[in-house]
């Protein structure tokens, strides 16, 4: 018999319990109500996972599929580390999580400090802020390249009107300079609220009695907001920061339609870059180690992360 | 009212409440312009300066779900009189309706595979997610953990061997291979909210049906389902809106007769060069449901986007 998690699972229910009752017993039921769903996950993920290992170590080609497939052992590996568009890309990539945290943190806390002040008709101006992150970011994305547009978008329109620049001389998204920033912006645009509504959870979790407290104790505001609203929000914050690096590790929808990577490479990012080498030179053995490796750094990171989350979290 | 001395004082809250309606005009305003360059014509829609104000027209929603052929003047003077109001806005472009677009398929696609994939995905969440919380698991969290980590991989990175095994089950390009993977993708989601759904509810309610001779069955039909409908309801449009937005997938995996709306609208053009306005009401027509559902959600957003780590 083989021996599954889900074998188990039946077995250790209690069977007092199940002697109990007619009809199905538990451990039937456990059985019949987790066995669909491990068995579709395992079908659409794991199953394709471990495909794509296997592929890695091989130079297979899908548009070529009567080549022989021969077995490169780590080659692919090797060609992709010590391959400097990779790193450009990484690069990209860096650039890209590391200025949409910053800002989405800044911002995002900002408003939950503000939005927790309780005036009247905060509930209404939350929704409103929420808006953006709800909404399909291919399709905002696209529409973003045209608020983007040289002389006619909005953007800059709004831009050389408290700049004093002339809208035309500037291109967000041609511009080799400007286009990381502008996948930055409408990223922050996206997802600010996100982290808003994290913080906005810390800071109502804080107990009203501390601050009271500390009033007692004639702490002034300044010094409550760093000793007791930062350290209070901190695991939330640190929640924020997880959700928003693995999404945008991932970052694939919003940033193709926006630049398409480009101009030349800046805006590759890695997603960007694995999309190309799968289905556009269809170098799937090649592509196969990308994922892997993408896929083992998200997971490593993660790992590490969660580790200081919770060092956060017991103190 | 009871006042406290950590109270903001009434000049704070002024001065906060200020700051966030700027902030929230200020975020509005692309979502705005896009519902704004859907009614306008064409012409409007690139004019320098951005135009706030301007004549109202129905021509990009027209644009939006016809196909058209330019015709010469001379022709279309002869024609009979155009009889009903989209004839007439086609016309006074100088072309005629030559059929209908592509755009409502690709929407009607949207909706099949979203409703599809949200129904499939909710039936096999909950009773995952009542095992779950329910019986004793060995390994569950382990179980639970992987179930949530298949949300780790870039979505590209697992298209490929997808993309394979697809091909080789004819599920390329169909609605049944996109529900189903689009169920795949939204379980680890479902199985979590559910299950701190489920945990809230006391499990007396389900001992004493038991007890009262129900089978373990009944009682979660009978009891489970009824006190859990509002968290059952509230994931299931977390579900319908993530796969309603979802575009790696749609756009690697479907080309023709699945292709759902996210890849289908960046590619409207019209008649030399992008038809923003087109654009622009496609767009609204797709984004403004999600606003409703946003609306109907706000109670249990944060639960949502947090795979249920924060609740309120």
């Amino acid at each position: 018999m083989t021996f599954t998690p889900i074998d188990k699972a039946a077995r250790a229910t209690p069977p007092a319990m199940a002697r109990r009752i007619r009809g199905l017993s538990d451990r039937t039921i456990a059985w019949i109500f987790v066995a669909p769903s491990i068995f579709l996950l395992l079908a659409v993920n794991i199953f394709p996972l471990i495909w794509t290992i296997r592929l890695s170590f091989t130079n297979f080609r899908v548009n070529r599929p009567n080549n022989d497939v021969e077995w490169v052992g780590l080659r692919n590996y090797q060609r992709i580390l010590t391959d400097e568009g990779t790193w450009a890309t990484m690069q990209a990539t860096a650039h890209f999580l590391i200025w949409t945290i910053v800002l989405q943190v800044l911002i995002g806390f900002a408003l939950a400090f503000l939005i927790n002040k309780k005036f009247r008709g905060n509930d209404l101006w939350t929704t409103i802020i929420v808006f953006p992150m709800m909404l399909s970011p291919a399709v905002v994305g696209n529409f973003w390249t045209f608020l983007y547009q040289p002389q006619i978008g909005l953007f800059n329109y709004v831009v050389a009107f408290f700049t004093g620049a002339d809208p035309a001389s500037f291109s967000m998204i041609g511009d080799v300079m400007l286009a990381p920033w502008a996948i930055v912006i409408a990223d922050t645009w996206m997802w600010t609220p996100f982290v808003m509504l994290i913080c906005l959870a810390g800071l109502r979790s804080i107990p009203n009695s501390i601050y009271e407290a500390a009033e007692c104790d004639r702490a002034s505001k300044w010094r409550q907001f760093w000793t007791i609203t930062i350290p209070m929000v901190l695991p939330f914050l640190m929640l924020a920061v997880l959700f928003r690096g693995i999404e945008n590790f991932k970052m694939f929808d919003l940033v193709v339609q926006l630049t398409g990577g480009g101009p030349g490479n800046t805006t590759t990012l890695t997603s960007i870059d694995l999309k190309r080498e799968a289905f556009e030179k269809w170098r799937t053995g090649y592509s196969s180690a990308y994922a892997v490796i993408l896929f083992v750094t998200v997971f490593g990171l993660a790992s590490i992360y969660v580790k200081a989350l919770n060092k956060v979290k017991e103190r | 009212m009871s006042f406290s001395v950590t109270d903001p004082t009434p000049r704070t809250k002024w001065f906060a409440g200020l700051a966030v309606a700027l902030y929230a005009l200020i975020t509005l305003m692309p979502l705005l312009w896009i519902i704004a360059t859907g009614f306008k014509s064409p012409a409007d829609s690139i004019a320098y300066p951005p135009k706030m104000v301007f004549q109202p027209t129905l021509e990009g929603y027209v644009n939006l779900f016809t196909t058209r052929t330019r015709i010469k003047e001379a022709d279309l003077a002869n024609l009979p009189p155009a009889d009903t109001w989209y004839d007439r806005i086609v016309r006074e472009q100088g072309q005629i309706i030559a059929g209908p677009s592509r755009y409502g398929e690709r929407f009607m696609n949207s909706v099949i595979i979203g409703f599809g994939s949200t129904a499939l995905c909710m039936i096999l969440g909950t009773a995952a997610a009542y095992a779950f919380s329910r019986f004793r698991v060995p390994l569950k969290d382990d179980l639970l953990f992987f179930i949530l980590s298949t949300r780790m991989m870039p979505p590209i990175a697992v298209a490929i061997p997808i993309f394979l095994m697809f091909r080789n089950l004819g599920l390329n390009d169909t609605h049944i291979g996109m529900i189903l993977l689009y169920t795949a993708v939204n379980l680890s989601l479902s199985v979590w909210l559910l299950k701190g759904f489920i945990d809230e509810i006391p499990v007396e309610y389900e001992e004493a049906a038991l007890i009262d001779g129900y089978t373990r069955f009944q009682a979660f039909c009978k009891v489970v389902l009824p006190q859990a409908a509002t968290g059952i309801a509230s994931t299931a449009i977390f579900c319908l809106i993530f796969a309603w937005n979802e575009y790696a997938f749609a756009v690697l995996l479907t080309s023709g007769t699945a292709q759902t709306a996210p890849p289908f609208i960046p590619t409207i053009i019209g008649v030399g060069g992008k038809d923003w306005p087109a654009v622009a009401a496609g767009a609204t027509i797709f984004l403004v449901p999600v606003m409703v559902f946003t609306i109907l959600l706000r109670k249990h957003l944060l639960r949502g986007i947090t795979f249920g780590a924060v609740r309120k």
